[in-house]
């Protein structure tokens, strides 16, 4: 049983403010991501959390008490960080010890732990080598060996996978998630990359310039982002943009733009709107949600809307072709079958699914 | 901001001693060196500059006297001729150490065989005292047993080298002496400089069609550039401070024309009990340090910056 | 058929222009390493042969000969017998000084510097980069300028003319350079291991003696290269605040080559001379390569 709870927290660093106010709760067992791009403030959030950086004001809670001013060692949390920080004089086997031997714990438990963790992350025959002699994944594992053998409270992770080749950080990525299902503690998760965000988390903040932008689980962030930047910085390729103006079709409200031949196109707006929605939008539709128009789709899933498009750029990557159109005088990514991908400057016409498509006010970014 | 601080901040629990003192700890250590440190460098100059004003001659006293210690010591003529030879002696020294230390490290930068060996050969002056090189050097030097001698003793009886008895010519044998000790160390640091340079520019460079020349010139040293500047302000200092090298090898002489500076603080503090005015001299050899080093802390600060901007 | 030959031929004279030319490289830098070489071996050379060789075949042959005689007797003499300013002791005492003032003032100020770097790069605070500008300084300051200040000091903790008189000065001087070299190193370790450490329940000291002394072994001899090499060699203090049988070597080394007898007697300075540069010079020569590797790890940035 472990919470944590944090309240209003902030930090300077001299006179530059950091972190602006951060408002954040995990319940027993979840696993929160922290995502946002560098330099938003994550590790310095997580650094706190872990008792590592001091708190200008606010609170953190673990399980209810508070721990603003309690030395790291007695907050009862592990760590993984991005650099992996083993360390290079010791042995596998000393690194996962090093805690317990700082706690005094008598040899024969500490033997014990290590044997559980080793046997848990399959690096038995890792134990007597030194870090220097390990391959990244290898100390990936040591790491988070070093961290399982706490039986923390806590489980704080910076950016673990972010020095791994590709390959080998979705293999990581699976064992981490694995790895939370089997332990089931209470984890905080600092990551860079989406992806990794939305396959691992429970629920996710998105921070931005020291503030948490949304806070929620990872379908609701994809789906309904709280604004522009949200939307624009979960899911790859981002989300398009399209400026837009309010107008009517059929009684029914609309969003107007312009076509490549210089008409205007009425896309109909599926969600009812507040009565204070302003003239002038921003359409955000993800690319998976422009397709090539396909009639029989079109009857049957409402809210699909018609519109032409030119192709500037294909890009296929083998499961799906991406396409650079132009519309209304901006470039858009669309997500189209490899087996119907259009031509370079061919003239489409897109059905766009209006009913998945996000309305934002452009002088507050928010979501309408 | 402070109405967050109020509404925030939260009552710390009692803290135990022991985390208490532990999180003093970096503090209690580094408190001793860093009295000692600030004692040394402000206490102690300002003490110098304060007796540098004073009218001590044998023991310190405290008579304020203005600046009349540094107009005696500027119409000296021995301390004009010391003051010049700083400035010749610092400049030869300096690019000569540092052109020979750059053509060795050059040199074995050109995967020669048994670099190891080469490298200790030319660093090794760095280990021997300035006592040791100017004594040595200072028999080399002497006309009746040193390099003079072995050369008539080949049969050249006409030959002449006594640099270092001859008046006009001794500073460059001190010069020349300053140049061997130093030199070594110029290489290795230009070497490890040249080393740590990413080796895909020269290849880069190499595709380019550059010649070996052009590499050198046009990428790695201007690569390595930085330490140049640092290799010359750690010679400086030696340049400036140098008093064993002279002390050993002529004695500030022969007749006055090799003294320095720091020899002469010497002599006036201690074998002609003028302290005031050595004092002052101490101080002035201060100032020509500042001239140097004061523009170079205020680059590295500006570089430092510059770094961080960017990071 | 024929212009392939010819092409052959071609290259052919080309690579051996080429080789030529390689060669003529070649030849041109090993010449020249080898003349710089003898300029720096020989005046060691030249101590080396005197410090063996009779002191009349010196005196007949000029101090740059082959040597025709072979004796020992220059080294004892230099080491217990010979006369400086009026005791005839040899420099056995002023070496044992020089050890006495080297060997603690080395240690202490290694490890004092070791602790300042791993406060000042590992655990900052407020204005500790401050501090370290000031502690900085101390490197730059001239002896001179600590002379008087000195004189007075030592004069009051009865110390004058005293060797430990002398470990104090190197250790409070030393302080600076050491720090600098030791917190220039341990910048480079990475703070996430400090912080695991911290998680893991290490403290201030076990930090230091689990994860940062053991990465430290590079600077260490770099520090202590340097502060050994340094203190050894040091002269101004040793001669302005000790005199006569309190001497360090260095001071004796001056008074015995200036000690003004009619022959001058250039086997027993030559073998003077060496003992007097033997205890930096091999500590060089076994530490030398670690500390040009060291130096450029970390001291000089
Ligand atoms: N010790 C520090 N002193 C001053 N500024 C810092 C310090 N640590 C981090 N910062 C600044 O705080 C901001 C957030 O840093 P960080 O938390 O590391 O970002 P992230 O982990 O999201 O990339 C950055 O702008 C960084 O420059
Ligand atoms: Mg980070």
């Amino acid at each position: 049983m472990s919470t944590l709870t944090i309240r209003s927290l902030r930090k300077n660093f001299g006179a530059v403010e950091v972190l602006k106010g951060i408002d954040l709760e995990a319940q027993n067992g979840e696993f929160i991501a922290l995502v946002g791009p560098s330099g938003c403030g994550k590790s310095t959030l997580l650094a706190m959390i872990a008792g590592l950086e001091s708190v200008t004001s606010g609170e953190i809670r673990i399980d209810g008490r508070l721990v603003n001013s309690v030395a790291p060692k007695d907050r009862d949390i592990a760590m993984v960080f991005q650099s992996y920080a083993l360390y290079p004089t010791m042995t596998v086997r000393e690194n996962i010890t090093f805690g317990m031997e700082s706690r005094r714990v008598p040899k024969p438990q500490q033997d014990e732990a290590v044997k559980r963790v080793a046997a848990f992350l399959q690096i038995e025959p890792l134990l007597g080598r030194k870090p220097g002699q390990l391959s990244g994944g290898q100390r990936q594992r040591v790491a988070m060996g070093r961290a399982l053998v706490r039986d923390p409270k806590l489980f704080l992770f910076d950016e673990p996978l972010s020095n791994l080749d590709a390959k080998l950080r979705v293999d990581m990525r699976t064992e981490i998630k694995k790895l939370h299902h089997r332990v089931g503690k209470t984890t905080v998760y600092v990551t860079h990359d989406q992806v990794e965000a939305m396959t691992l988390a429970s629920r996710i903040a998105v921070m931005h310039q020291g503030e948490v932008q949304q806070f929620d689980e990872p379908a609701t962030i994809y789906n309904r982002p709280a604004n522009m930047f949200v939307a624009g910085f979960m899911g790859s390729p981002a989300m398009n943009f399209l400026p837009a103006e309010l107008s009517e079709e059929g009684g029914r409200p609309a969003v107007a733009l312009q076509t490549a031949d210089g008409k205007t196109a009425s896309l109909p707006i599926v969600q009812a709107l507040p009565s204070d929605t302003p003239r002038q939008l921003i359409l955000g539709i993800r690319p998976e949600h422009i397709y090539r128009f396909d009639p029989d789709l079109a009857r049957r899933k409402p809210g699909i809307a018609q519109i032409d498009a030119v192709v500037e750029l294909v890009e296929p990557t083998g499961a799906e072709t991406m396409a650079v159109l132009r519309l209304s005088g901006k470039e858009i990514t669309g997500r189209f079958d490899p087996d119907g991908t259009p031509g370079m400057g061919e003239t489409v016409t897109l059905g766009i699914d209006m009913a998945r498509a996000c309305l934002f006010d452009p002088t507050t970014q928010r979501l309408i | 901001m402070s109405n967050h601080d109020l509404i925030l901040s939260v009552p710390a629990p009692a803290r135990p001693w022991r985390e208490r003192l532990g999180s003093a700890m970096p503090l209690l250590v580094l408190g001793p060196s860093l009295v000692a440190s600030f004692v040394y460098v402000f206490v102690f100059t300002g003490w110098t500059l304060y007796i540098s004003i004073s009218n001590s001659s044998l023991l310190p006293t405290y008579g304020l006297v203005g600046l009349d210690n540094y107009a005696s010591l500027w119409a000296n003529r021995r301390w004009n001729i010391a003051y010049n030879n700083l400035f010749l002696f610092s400049g030869f020294y300096i690019v000569g150490s540092m052109a020979v230390g750059l053509l060795l490290a050059i040199l074995i930068d050109q995967r020669v065989r048994g670099e190891a060996a080469w490298r200790t050969i030319f660093l090794y002056p760095l280990a021997v005292s300035f006592i040791v090189t100017g004594t040595v050097w200072s028999w080399l030097y002497n006309p009746v047993d040193g390099i003079q001698a072995m050369v008539r003793g080949f049969g050249w009886t006409s030959f002449s080298f006594a640099l270092a008895s001859d008046r006009h010519y001794a500073i460059y044998a001190v010069i020349i002496t300053g140049v061997w000790q130093a030199s070594g160390f110029a290489m290795a640091l230009f070497l490890a400089g040249l080393r740590s340079v990413d080796q895909d520019l020269v290849k880069a460079a190499q595709i380019d069609g550059a010649s070996t020349f052009r590499i050198y010139r046009k990428v790695l040293l201007p690569t390595i550039a930085p330490i140049f500047l640092a290799v010359a302000v750690i010679q400086i200092q030696f340049a400036i401070k140098t008093f064993d090298l002279v002390a050993a090898l002529t004695k500030g002489g022969p007749g006055i024309s090799t003294t320095f500076p720091a020899i002469y603080v010497y002599d006036l503090m201690f074998q002609r009990g003028q302290i005031g005015e050595g004092a002052a001299a101490a101080i002035m050899m201060l100032a020509a340090l500042a001239v140097v080093l004061v523009p170079y802390s205020f680059w590295v600060v500006w570089r430092r910056r510059k770094e961080a901007g960017h990071g | 058929m024929a212009d392939a030959t010819l092409d052959q031929s071609l290259d052919h004279r080309a690579a051996t222009v080429a080789a030529r030319r390689h060669f003529l490289t070649r030849l041109v830098i090993y010449g020249l390493l080898v003349v710089f070489a003898a300029i720096y071996l020989i005046p060691l050379l030249v101590v080396v042969l005197n410090s063996f060789r009779d002191q009349q075949e010196i005196a007949r042959n000029g101090l740059i000969s082959l040597p025709r005689s072979f004796r020992l007797d220059a080294w004892g003499q230099a080491w217990s017998t010979y006369c400086i300013g009026g005791t005839c002791e040899g420099m056995q005492r002023n070496f044992y000084n020089s050890l006495k003032m080297t060997i603690p003032a080395t240690i202490i100020s290694t490890a004092v510097g070791a602790m300042n770097g791993y406060i000042l790069s590992k655990w900052r605070f407020r204005g500790s980069e401050a501090l370290f500008t000031c502690m900085l300084l101390g490197v730059f300051i001239p002896g001179q300028i600590s002379l008087m200040p000195w004189a007075f000091i030592l004069g009051n903790l009865g110390l004058s003319n005293s060797v430990y008189g002398l470990v104090l000065i190197h250790v409070i001087q030393g302080i600076s350079f050491t720090t600098l070299f030791c917190r220039n190193y341990y910048v480079s370790i990475p703070d996430d291991l400090i912080k695991a450490a911290r998680i893991d329940g290490a403290g201030f000291w076990r930090i230091f003696r689990k994860i940062i002394l053991p990465l430290s072994s590079p600077i260490l001899i770099v520090t202590v290269i340097w502060q050994f090499t340094g203190i050894w060699n040091e002269y101004l203090f040793g001669v302005v605040f000790t005199s006569g049988q309190q001497q360090p070597i260095t001071a004796a080394l001056v008074a015995l080559t200036a000690s003004g007898t009619n022959v001058r007697a250039y086997d027993v300075m030559s073998a003077a001379v060496l003992i007097g540069a033997l205890p930096p010079l091999l500590i060089y020569l076994f530490g030398g390569k670690y500390f040009v590797r060291g130096l450029t790890q970390g001291a000089i940035k």
